[in-house]
């Protein structure tokens, strides 16, 4: 019996420690910054959820959007003529390493891969993250409004990922995205083999690595159980039964297990990544979404069957072994069957700052192959796809009434190398405005740097 | 695209990877030259036995060639992949695949990757479908912060299609600090060292750095040859001024972060810059003068600016970067020299490639659109001469994959 199973027994009255520790720990700090009700018209507008409005309006008032494309306008707003111009919900990075591995990237900086065990899943990458990290403005001006910080690749468990707003806060708690599941990154394949192999521990191997894996998995079952006894006892009337010891690492993985915390599983090739889904049925849960899987295009339609997400790049191969079957066509192939779930990431703080092209060029590498993907498809990859891998869908990725006012103006066609990000919106407020240099937020760090040179 | 191309491009793929240069005609296209005559509209390029031998217009057309109607689509010479390590490295992370640095823990300047050099590893191919003819191969600092030396490589497959003189590479600033004893004044100190002694050889030979080759490589740099200073620091870029003047080498700055600090020093030396547009983020203390139009400021103060810095794998990326420095403020003749002639002038092969001028190699490219442009692509790619397949290790991937729900499996779809 799978252990979903057993869960779903459970009475419903029983609340393991396990969410509520969760549901309050570290939390969101993150308000909206003032806004004013801003009414854009005439634009050309991709919604994120596959259509193409021309010459249409989007009003945003109170941080959310109140309509997209005719409505009621209330007196008194600021109304921005966007003729020529396009409009995109803001960009989501489903994979970032911003703030755990900040600029400027010296070692006393590099806080994304706690490697001193293969399995880490008690690790959040939050409590690594700088909020001064220049990064963030960056990827600011290249219209990403949210993301995701992930820990590195080097353990098989990495650690909690954390989604954040793109905005300047002095903590990540001010930048917390509120309600945002947590994310468990895992990797498969060299990286973890290579770290702990060349240290003569496990795992060494491929085969190691899931061994490991599933070791831990079935120690979390345990845990569960344990509570499970443990609240049984207390509803029974036992008020003296002894609490298990709470285990950080246990804590993640049950939470996965339950459902409550998102898989987002680093893996290249299409056999291991078929290995990873059995492992999930093995154990019950879900993998939300690939990263990486640079040979996801040979396993598209298990990922559509099974609505797992493909976090991709456009075009890196070569660099290691398992990358080396990379093909410009990747995305677009994973985007092909009914169903699919297609990311473009960046994992990478130049990446972030261009996923408008990065996309771009994935679509028109597919269009290439005969595949027919418009912009009004391929911006789902790095908006409402990614929005969805996160656990984020309901309240942004998409521009649709009741949404968060995560809005981007483009100087033109974003697929293209010479739009710009003009003006980038998040929950409502202009927080990036290419003309007015008061709008260009600028971290703690570059402040005050390279005086007496003039820019 | 009319159907003859379609018809042509169909039969290429029985070509031998030796295929002898091929007569072609483009017709009709909108050609940049890189030359004086600047960018020809509506014209016709006539080429065989591997050179260019006509540029015209309504140009008459033998019998049995290959004739691609261009419909004013734009021909440019073919682009520089930058410095890499193309045909020098299979996969990065596999060691013994790898072949660009030399680990010694030596000051070996008579290093040259040039041997190691693979035409069939499947980075050519990758590479030059993108509309790539030529790229630098680099020697990177392992052992000392000489990385050695390379030289320019023709994307045709041959194994013999080497170009222009040797170029000797060193890393100077923050890379190289770990290889001159902590301390990038000890780079200084080292590279005046190997200097002197390349021109008074040491009585001992227990205190010398550099072995006799070495010396013997040093002295051929500063009579002739390129020297390529790794650096970003803008101060570090002055010391370097300083340095290769003292020395008489002809340097060519490399990264340059914060170049366009100095800008019109880089000008008055003309001295030229290989830069990486896409920099833009302080990712060390070399570079926090970083920015976007770093290549705009230098090409305006008439610092000659040629694109580098995607790697090997991805050098395809180039195209991406010099469409960046034309977004923030280089002119797009510019950018499209930055890939071209540029490079070509800067390392002195502008014979070979870069430009599209009579009597030259052919190494012209056909794109669908502007070159610099993320959504287009090469449609035809002429290397010395010869007509390349469009096809590499990738395609072949996508097009076993293409295919949904085969029979057999896919390793019976051998495209």
């Amino acid at each position: 019996m799978r252990y979903t199973n057993i869960l779903a027994l459970l009475p419903a009255l029983i609340v393991l420690p396990v969410s509520a520790a969760q549901a309050e720990a570290y939390p969101s700090t993150y308000s909206p910054l003032p806004s004013d009700a801003t009414l854009i018209t005439r634009a050309t507008i991709l919604t994120g959820t596959g259509e193409r409005l021309e010459d249409a309006s989007l009003l945003m008032s109170g941080g959310k959007i109140a309509f997209v494309g005719e409505g009621d306008v209330p007196a008194g707003v600021t109304t921005i003529d966007a003729s020529g111009r396009w409009v995109t919900p803001g960009l989501i990075d489903a994979h970032s390493h911003l703030g755990v591995y900040p600029s400027p990237g010296v070692k006393a900086h590099s806080d994304g891969n706690e490697a001193t065990k293969p399995a880490t899943p008690n690790v959040w990458a939050e409590h690594s993250v700088w909020p001064q990290d220049p990064g963030f403005s960056r990827a600011l001006a290249g219209g990403i409004t949210s993301l995701q910080t992930l820990p590195g690749s080097a353990n098989l468990f990495g650690g909690r990922g954390v989604t954040l707003k793109n905005v300047y806060s002095t903590s990540y708690q001010g930048m917390k995205f509120p309600g945002a599941p947590h994310g468990l990154k895992m990797a498969c394949g060299e990286n973890p083999k290579r770290v702990y192999g060349d240290r003569k521990q496990l795992p060494s191997t491929r085969m190691g690595n899931v061994a490991a894996y599933r070791e831990q998995w079935i120690e979390a079952q345990k845990y569960i159980a344990d509570w499970s006894a443990y609240e049984k006892k207390l509803a029974d009337g036992k008020e003296d039964a002894t609490p298990p010891k709470r285990d950080l690492k246990l804590e993640t993985l049950a939470g996965v297990l339950k459902g409550e915390i998102l898989v987002h599983q680093h893996c290249y090739r299409a056999d291991e990544m078929m290995t990873i889904l059995d492992m999930a049925d093995e154990f019950g849960y879900k993998v939300t979404a690939f990263h990486h899987g640079v040979e996801a295009y040979k396993i598209a339609d298990v990922l559509a069957e099974k609505s797992v997400c493909g976090a991709l790049w456009a075009d890196w191969w070569g660099f290691k072994m398992e990358a080396y079957d990379g093909i410009q066509e990747n995305i677009a192939l994973v985007d092909r069957p009914e169903g699919s779930c297609a990311i473009v990431h960046s994992d990478s703080g130049e990446g972030i700052q261009r996923l408008n092209q990065e996309a771009a060029k994935a679509m028109s590498s597919g269009n290439r192959a005969g595949l027919n993907i418009t912009p009004e498809r391929a911006i789902a990859w790095i908006t409402s796809n990614p929005a969805r891998s996160l656990g984020i869908d309901e309240q942004t990725g998409s521009l649709e009434a009741g949404k968060m006012a995560d809005v981007v103006i483009w100087s033109g066609n974003p697929f293209s190398v010479y739009a710009k990000a003009n003006q980038v919106f998040v929950d409502g407020a202009l927080l990036y405005d290419r003309d007015n240099p008061d709008l260009q937020p600028v971290s703690d760090f570059e402040l005050g740097q390279l005086q007496g040179v003039s820019k | 695209m009319n159907t003859l191309k379609t018809i042509f491009i169909a039969t290429l793929a029985a070509f031998s990877i030796a295929a002898q240069a091929q007569t072609i005609m483009i017709r009709g296209a909108t050609v940049h030259t890189m030359d004086e005559e600047g960018t020809l509209e509506n014209t016709d390029v006539f080429i065989s036995d591997g050179k260019i031998q006509k540029i015209g217009k309504n140009l008459a057309v033998p019998a049995d060639i290959y004739v691609f109607n261009a419909e004013g689509k734009p021909l440019t010479p073919g682009f520089f992949a930058g410095v890499s390590s193309i045909g020098i490295t299979e996969v990065s992370a596999v060691e013994e695949s790898y072949d660009g640095g030399l680990a010694l823990d030596e000051i070996r300047p008579e290093f040259n990757v040039v041997p190691a050099y693979n035409p069939h590893s499947s980075l050519v191919p990758v590479t030059r479908i993108e509309g790539f003819s030529f790229t630098l191969l680099g020697a990177d600092p392992k052992g000392s912060i000489f990385g050695g030396q390379g030289r320019m490589v023709a994307l045709d497959g041959g194994y013999e299609s080497f170009f222009g003189g040797a170029v000797l590479f060193i890393n100077v600033g923050r890379d190289a600090s770990s290889l001159s004893g902590k301390s990038r004044a000890g780079q200084w100190m080292l590279l005046n060292q190997a200097m002197n002694e390349a021109d008074n050889p040491p009585v001992s030979t227990e205190s010398a750095l550099l072995t006799r080759a070495g010396r013997g490589t040093l002295s051929v740099f500063t009579d002739s040859g390129k020297v390529v200073f790794d650096v970003d620091r803008a101060s570090d870029i002055l010391e370097t001024l300083r340095f290769a003047n003292k020395y008489g080498l002809d340097a060519v700055i490399l990264g340059g972060a914060e170049a366009w600090m100095v800008a019109e020093q880089l000008a008055s030396a003309n001295v030229p810059v290989l830069l990486n547009p896409l920099v833009n983020l302080p990712g060390n203390f070399d570079s926090l003068g970083s920015r976007l139009d770093n290549a705009a400021i230098l090409e305006a103060a008439g610092v000659t600016v040629a694109i580098s810095g995607a790697g090997s794998h991805n050098a395809r990326k180039q195209r991406q970067m010099a469409g960046t420095a034309v977004s923030y403020g280089m002119p797009h003749a510019a950018g499209i020299a930055s890939l071209t002639s540029n490079p070509a002038r800067i390392f002195g092969v502008e014979d070979q490639q870069g430009s599209i001028r009579r009597n030259m190699p052919a190494n012209v490219v056909l794109w669908n659109g502007d070159p610099l442009e993320v959504t287009s692509a090469a449609e035809v790619v002429i290397i010395n001469g010869k007509l390349i397949p469009m096809e590499s290790r990738q395609t072949k991937l996508r097009d076993r994959y293409l295919s949904e729900n085969p029979e057999m499996p896919r390793a019976y779809i051998k495209p």
